[in-house]
């Protein structure tokens, strides 16, 4: 065993590690945005939703082999990802909610065995190799110094944007509800929002720094993946944020509180959680061709339905119904299993193959320890959890 | 389910209690025209015929009749067991019937989905009170409102501010309502956090946001201390000399006699008789219903 030096660790921060760290964030955080709105606003048990990546990530694939421009074939993907979702939604949400859940990891399954088995349209095991120019601005091997300037711009702009939101969670009151602040200075912040804020910050900050050396000084295809969707990220969340505060999210709400309620007062559940489900569907189908852009490579393989549970623990990690509480869910997610991969061996001595089950049974019992002591999740409202039916 | 004393805000002083219960202000110029209360002979509201609804082996509902007049405080009572909730959820398309047509406002509505009862102006609560939680006491309001913009996907995306707007109206006029109800200190509060007896409140306080024209109350005053069952039955005269509609569920023979302009009375699922509170009083059929042989 070799002795862990903070050297070592140290060295894992370059920024072309960071970037990988943030594109796999960001993925992972898109998909993860498509389930919150399905399970945290509207209620559905979907335990499928990797079915909704792998579609979005072969439609993706495939039409741009076949000279489909990328956009095209992005936007197709989403609409066939959305058509998945109304399938599933006029076949089970009829029935009852424990069906849905049942029918959803078996819908998940039989895409991938398709994916595996119909050799013709996907070689099957064999996988689909990406070529270069295929990748979003995969052409742009070597951008002038205008276009690199462009893009750190709008990569700075973004990192304003999340700073603004950022610092406004800190200023908001804790029992934010709607309510007009009645005093006329802002309440003091609590010292948990302080570490929260600084800690956020800080690990922005250091992620902002990398990916703006990365594009200016260091670009490949990488930085300007990393760009990309985090921009889409950005975007999804800002129209989700509006979404869901609108009357729309309400009905949502409604749903996810009390359906009978929801019909009673004259709102179509059925097709309100129909929409639900093709949302949250093209944005995991966007989510998949990213994901399959960040490979350069899919097979089978990459979409079990352990990918549908990461999804999963981002958004209970975060607090349920808290889109904010899912960005960060998959960015902690994402630095525990990167620094992990990085930081376990120095420290344990195993082989690969148990290190990497060492780590989920870690990121397992993390998780029953936070569910433990924070059944709401990171981001969660407590009181939520006290309230009678 | 008793509320404590400490729930001040359900044992308003005499005297602001009056003030509390000022006038509603007057519903969506829309449907004006239905409400206005009035004397002469019209078309009841709504009209079912023969309901039948069979569980399994169970009759629950057999050839039932009801009728409401427009403008009518109208009761449904009878032992438990009778049928009458099972009733309110074929009249509320909560339930599919076996047989036998409604008739709401002069359609036929047995073949549509709640959702459209609900639209057509057929609101209905429930016997034990159901809110959600985890909305606070206003948004609960706001969802009642009927045909909002801001309902459609596409339409929150291009007509933002025209949501903006109606958003701003709904508020003031839930506002109104939760005032009339003696919610207002509680606008911004969970609605999980709601007593008992001010989730029955806030309930009517929703069916009545979403501006109907008939409200079908599922036991308005089960579970509810004395003077909140007050509080509510004044609500609903109130709105009823307002115009609105009512059929009423009450297991509370004083509530039935004091609100009811007439009663049905439903036993095993079959009308046993109907007439007005002073007549089903006098009923012997009815008493035995009730007490036995």
């Amino acid at each position: 065993m070799t002795g862990f030096s903070l050297a070592d660790f140290l060295a894992f921060f370059t920024p072309g590690n960071l970037v990988v760290l943030i594109t796999l964030t960001a993925i992972y955080a898109l998909f993860s945005l498509g389930l919150n709105l399905q399970w945290g606003f509207t209620g559905l048990i979907n335990f499928g939703h990797v079915a909704f990546l792998t579609l979005g990530a072969y439609t993706t694939i495939l039409l741009s082999l076949k000279g489909l421009p990328l956009i095209l074939a992005v936007v197709v993907g989403a609409l066939l990802a959305a058509g998945l979702g109304l399938g599933i939604g006029i076949s089970t949400l009829r029935l009852r909610e424990d069906y849905l859940a049942i029918v959803t990891i078996g819908v998940s399954e039989v895409i991938r065995l398709v994916a595996l088995n119909e050799e013709w349209l996907t070689r099957g095991a064999l996988g689909i190799p990406i070529p270069n120019d295929l990748l979003p601005l995969g052409e742009l091997t070597a951008p002038n110094f205008a276009s690199r300037l462009f893009m750190v711009a709008i990569w700075t702009a973004i990192f304003a944007v999340g700073s603004w939101q950022l610092w406004q969670w800190m200023r908001r009151p804790p029992d934010d509800r709607g309510k007009p602040i009645e005093t006329t200075s802002p309440p003091a912040i609590p010292p948990a929002k302080w570490l929260w804020g600084i800690g956020v910050g800080l690990t922005g900050v250091l992620l902002y720094q990398a990916g703006a050396s990365s594009l200016l000084f260091n670009y490949s295809y990488k930085s300007g993946l990393m760009l990309l969707v985090v921009l889409v990220v950005a975007l999804v969340y800002w129209r989700l944020e509006v979404l869901v505060k609108s009357p729309w999210g309400r009905v949502l709400k409604a749903i996810r509180e009390d359906e009978e309620v929801a019909k009673a007062l004259g709102k179509n559940v059925f097709w309100y959680k129909i929409q639900s489900l093709m949302i949250g569907g093209a944005i995991a189908g966007v989510a998949g061709a990213f994901y399959a852009w960040n490979l350069t490579f899919i097979n089978p393989d990459g979409f079990i339905p352990l990918i549908t549970f990461y999804a999963w623990v981002m958004v209970v990690l975060g607090g349920s119904g808290n889109n904010a509480g899912t960005l960060l869910g998959a960015a902690i997610f994402q630095i525990y299993f990167t620094v992990t991969r990085f930081a376990l061996p120095a420290l344990v001595p195993l082989d690969d193959a148990r290190l990497g089950a060492l780590r989920l049974m870690v990121i397992g019992l993390l998780l029953i320890v936070l569910m433990m002591a924070r059944p709401q999740g990171i981001l969660g409202k407590k009181e939520e959890l006290t309230l009678g039916r | 389910m008793v509320d404590k004393p400490s729930n001040t805000p359900e044992f308003p002083h005499p005297e602001q209690t009056s003030a509390r219960l000022n006038p509603l202000p007057p519903l969506d110029p829309a449907g004006q025209k239905e409400q206005t209360p009035t004397t002469r002979p019209e078309l009841p509201i709504l009209v079912a015929n023969g309901l039948v609804k069979n569980f399994g082996g169970i009759r629950a509902v057999d050839d039932a009749t009801i009728e409401v007049a427009k403008g009518s405080i109208t009761g449904l009572i009878g032992p438990n067991g009778a049928g009458k909730t099972t009733l309110f959820n074929l009249l509320s398309s909560f339930i599919r019937p076996d047989q036998g047509r409604v008739l709401f406002d002069g359609e036929q509505i047995q073949q549509l989905q709640s959702h459209q009862i609900a639209q057509m102006g057929m609101v209905r609560t429930f016997q034990v009170a159901r809110v959600l939680s985890r909305l606070s006491v206003l948004e609960n309001m706001l969802l009642a409102t009927q045909h909002q913009t801001g309902e459609k996907f596409w339409n929150t995306w291009f007509k933002q501010k025209q949501i903006a707007q109606e958003e701003r109206q709904q508020r003031e006029r839930a506002m109104t309502i939760l005032e009339s109800i003696g919610l207002l200190h509680m606008a911004h509060e969970y609605a999980g956090a709601l007593s008992g007896g001010q989730r029955k409140l806030l309930e009517m306080g929703r069916a009545l946001m979403s501006n109907p024209k008939l409200i079908l109350l599922d036991e308005p005053a089960a579970g509810v201390n004395p003077t909140l069952i007050n509080q509510i039955c004044d609500r609903i005269l109130t709105w009823n000399r307002e115009g609105m509609s009512f059929l009423v569920i009450e297991h509370n023979m004083d509530v039935v006699m004091s609100l009811c302009d007439r009663v049905w009375v439903l036993a095993e699922g079959r009308n046993l008789a109907a007439g007005t509170p002073a007549e089903i009083q006098a009923n012997p059929q009815v008493l035995e219903a009730y007490l036995g042989q």
